[in-house]
């Protein structure tokens, strides 16, 4: 019991409750991308040093840590947002439905029937919270930047959860893989959508005047 | 028994001013200044105790009350901590509610006190006195809750024993949670900055300040020894979960009061460094501790 990546899963676990109750995107982006980088360790601290943990591990750090939170900093550069201004639900009620999930993630991975080896591991409710985390997140923010964040954090607790599946792993790297690519293409989307309808609301004379 | 009473009085008397002067003294040099001297308000204390008191005629007993509950309560509080490896003088099993209570008491007397004036300025910092301790109180009692079930001790002197757990495990984890949680709820408490700045007097969104305006002379250097006494235990509830256990009397003794001076400086450094929050967001950080607090306990109870 007593190994770093108990302590990974707990911050992992923090970093939810921080993005539940901040309203700056940018921190909020800081966060993801902090999570994503910290889980991209623990492949190789969970299955050993291979080749095969280690590529998964600098993929997920390049994609989670670095690509992905450049895109989405780019992102808000452009559409020039800095803060969810209003959320469908406030931050303490989404703070307080965080804890209540993460308690019962706690309490539904005591009644899996799990193997023995992961019976009293923190994978399994990291897991599950950090998905739970993700749906609020989904459910509860306006701005579309948000939403896909949320999404990630989503992905980051299926990445947990794969994790603990040793023999499927390949399977697992690639959909993980894919899903981050669904969330780039997403971003890039909603870049362009904005653009669009920044420049279907201006003025044609305006777009003459317009530098860059 | 009668020894260590001596002692502990004699630990809180002493020792308190001089936290509040290393507070002070860190702030001004974070900030490039001189500061003032690191024992000012052992001085202010004995100018204060030696002026005339000005006592608004519409007031009554109460506001009279209200300081000398203030400086009663540190220290009967005092008696119920351990200071590092010396032991509480009082001790039973659940003295934790007494203790939690008995703070909660003396806040009840300012709070009277600051009423009785009748200002409705002071009326506004109690409201806002009272609103953030309740906020703070389920913390405490979770953390406590915490503390309760990693050594199966209901007595604050059973419970506050320096940690053993391993960083990495669930019981290591949370009580890192444990001291972080107590730590925002030291600030809290007295009043300091993130929640409520101490050095300001004249601003429509302090809190503690604002509800001693009217306390002159004696009665208000009580309010300030109370209050540097109330940071000294909640420091050393800090420190006695931090401390090394050696076994050497002296040396864990030196040890429970370097490191009560050190959070002095680390409180300093928190001042220094953080701005105060606006006041809708203060309830949001104490809620997010009492969440903290509350992970923490399911980490242990799985």
């Amino acid at each position: 019991m007593n190994d770093p990546t108990t302590t990974i899963l707990f911050v992992v676990i923090l970093l939810n409750f921080f993005l539940l109750g901040t309203s700056r995107l940018g921190a909020c982006i800081r966060v993801v991308a902090a999570q994503g980088a910290l889980l991209s360790i623990l492949p190789p601290l969970v299955h050993g040093v291979s080749p095969h943990s280690l590529l998964l591990a600098a993929v997920a750090l390049a994609l989670k840590g670095g690509t992905i939170p450049w895109l989405l900093f780019r992102a808000i550069r452009q559409v020039k947002i800095r803060r969810e201004m209003e959320p469908r639900i406030g931050y303490i009620a989404t703070l307080l439905l965080g804890a209540l999930t993460t308690a019962g993630a706690f309490i539904f991975a005591e009644r899996l029937p799990l193997l023995p080896e992961h019976l009293h591991s923190l994978f399994i409710p990291a897991s599950l919270a950090t998905m739970a985390v993700g749906f609020l997140l989904l459910i509860t923010r306006r701005k579309a930047i948000t939403q896909v964040l949320g999404y990630l954090v989503f992905e980051n607790g299926i990445f947990i959860f794969g994790i603990l599946l040793a023999e499927a792993m390949p399977l697992m790297v690639e959909a993980g893989v894919l899903l981050d690519m669904l969330v780039a293409i997403f971003v890039m989307g909603i870049v362009m959508n904005h653009i669009n309808r920044e420049f279907s609301s201006l003025d044609t004379e305006n777009l003459c005047l317009l530098k860059e | 028994m009668l020894g260590s009473l001596f002692m502990h009085l004699l630990v809180v008397l002493t020792l308190s001013p001089l936290l509040a002067g290393i507070i002070a003294r860190v702030k001004a040099k974070v900030g490039g200044r001189q500061g003032q001297p690191l024992l000012q308000l052992y001085w202010d204390l004995a100018k204060l105790f030696r002026k005339r008191m000005v006592i608004s005629s519409t007031t009554t007993w109460l506001f009279r009350a209200g300081p000398v509950v203030g400086i009663a309560v540190p220290l009967l509080a005092s008696l119920l901590l351990p200071f590092g490896p010396l032991a509480a003088p009082l001790s039973f099993s659940g003295d934790l509610i007494l203790f939690v209570y008995l703070m909660g008491l003396a806040r009840f007397f300012t709070i009277l006190a600051a009423l009785d004036t009748g200002s409705s300025f002071e009326g506004m910092g109690s409201a806002r006195e009272a609103t953030f301790s309740i906020l703070v109180e389920p913390t405490i009692f979770v953390i406590f809750i915490v503390l309760a079930r990693l050594s199966g001790d209901f007595s604050l002197n059973g419970m506050f024993v320096p940690v053993k757990a391993g960083f990495n495990t669930p019981a290591g984890i949370a009580m890192s949670l444990a001291i972080l949680c107590l730590f925002i709820v030291m600030l809290a408490e007295n009043c300091r900055i993130p929640f409520d700045d101490p050095n300001t007097h004249l601003e429509l969104t302090m809190i503690h300040e604002v509800m001693v305006l009217d306390h002159s002379g004696p009665d208000l250097g009580l309010i300030l020894y109370g209050a540097a006494m109330k940071l000294l235990l909640f420091a050393a509830l800090i420190a006695n979960l931090l401390r090394p256990a050696t076994g050497n009397l002296l040396l864990d003794t030196g040890a429970f009061l370097v490191l009560l001076l050190l959070l002095a400086v680390l409180v300093g450094l928190v001042e220094s460094a953080m701005a105060r929050l606006r006041m809708i967001r203060v309830p949001q950080l104490l809620i997010g501790t009492s969440l903290l607090s509350f992970f923490a306990l399911i980490l242990l109870l799985r």
